[in-house]
């Protein structure tokens, strides 16, 4: 455990320090999310490998012709947005296991939810873009 | 933030070696040594022990090490079979009670430390308070609404059944020292052996907390910082599953968001 906590004139009980600040009443949606999105990576995922060794040896043009197919551009949004929630779940879940000082843990929680907004906005606005100009 | 090398205060000291001359069935106990009192490191002590005129656990050779080489070796020992769960300590790099640990199971110089990751009292007795602590946290006793009736409280075979695999931890603390989320997060995280028992009264048929108890542990530290190491289930002297208990406590909070 972490003893952090015990420091020389800490007169709080056992039960107190314990108990520390309670429950949160939150973390089965973030568990839940968290699975829901692997499950659909599994299956966005093969799709995404398939399409991308399907174009091996495409040109620029095929390849942005492919992925502007209605279904293709679909499926892709699906994927990132699956792909940067995920991560960023997960992400989550290794700096609060690992960063213990309180400022870097909240700095490096909102950098990786920025950069993963960021990054999922980009990606789809690509493909947005890709798939709406004629 | 991250510390990779041990603090100048708990770096390890070469001890003393006892010989057992004239052993017919000699085996090398390597044992933590830490006083509070003497202001020194710890250091690893080297026993050996003719096993022949000793009894087979490594209880039995730690407590003949006791009696006949140096009574200052501390531990905790009570029942000597495996039902109070005083001896739990690390042999051989597994979180184990002593006293069912047969030293013929185990191969090479037997390498003996308290239980990783809590406060030392001194050489293999580990200060459990915060353990303890967590386990009163979720108080653990049977908490109903309904009058209490004039007799027992009755449960049928089929819920008592359901207590099986649940009921019989000791609190040993064998899971929750050797589990790697409550050595960073210890201070927070209840640990396998807590929420086993949290399980517990979870599925108890005669328990009617059942939702107090999920408010209470629904939360990204107390709960969710198992990440299903596994570690818990292996090092179970009880031959219990931690873990099993903590995905069902996971599936209950998912079951009742509908």
């Amino acid at each position: 455990m972490s003893t952090k906590e015990v420091v020389v004139g800490d007169r709080r009980s056992p039960l107190k320090i314990a108990r520390g600040l309670g429950s949160s009443h939150s973390g089965a949606h973030h568990w839940w999310v968290q699975r829901v999105t692997a499950a659909a990576l599994v299956g966005l995922g093969i799709w995404f490998v398939i399409l991308v060794l399907s174009l091996l040896g495409a040109d620029f043009e095929a390849a942005r012709a492919r992925v502007a197919q209605p279904w293709n551009a679909l499926l892709m949004v699906a994927f990132l947005v699956a792909m940067f929630w995920h991560a960023a779940l997960g992400l989550q879940v290794v700096i609060e296991d690992y960063v213990h000082t309180r400022w870097k843990e909240v700095v490096a929680l909102v950098a990786v939810y920025f950069l993963a907004f960021l990054g999922a906005f980009a990606a789809v606005l690509a493909v947005l873009r890709i798939a709406l100009t004629p | 933030m991250a510390n990779f090398t041990l603090p100048k205060n708990s770096k390890m000291r070469i001890g003393k070696y006892y010989p057992a001359p004239g052993a017919s069935k000699p085996r090398t106990f390597r044992i933590y040594r830490w006083s509070p009192d003497d202001g020194q490191n710890p250091r690893i002590d080297t026993f050996e022990v003719d096993t022949a005129q000793c009894g087979p656990m490594v209880l039995d050779a730690l407590l003949k090490i006791k009696n006949e080489v140096d009574a200052t070796l501390t531990l905790r020992r009570s029942c000597r079979e495996g039902v109070c769960g005083s001896c739990a300590m690390n042999i051989n790099g597994t979180n184990w009670l002593a006293c069912t640990q047969a030293i013929d199971d185990l191969s090479g110089d037997i390498k003996i430390y308290p239980l990783p990751s809590m406060p030392v009292v001194k050489d293999l007795v580990p200060d459990l308070t915060h353990f303890y602590a967590q386990f009163a946290s979720i108080k653990p006793w049977i908490r109903t609404q309904s009058p209490a009736p004039s007799a027992e409280r009755l449960q049928s075979p089929e819920e008592r059944e359901k207590l099986t695999g649940f009921y019989e931890c000791i609190l040993c603390a064998c899971c929750t020292a050797g589990c790697p989320s409550h050595w960073w997060n210890g201070d927070r995280y209840l640990g396998p052996a807590v929420l086993l028992q949290a399980y517990r009264w979870l599925i108890d048929s005669r328990d009617e907390a059942t939702n107090e108890r999920l408010d209470d542990l629904e939360d990204p530290f107390k709960l969710y910082r198992c990440h299903t190491i596994l570690n818990c289930t292996r090092t179970c002297p009880k031959g219990l599953n931690p873990a099993k208990a903590i995905a069902e406590i996971k599936k209950m909070m998912v079951a009742r968001r509908g």
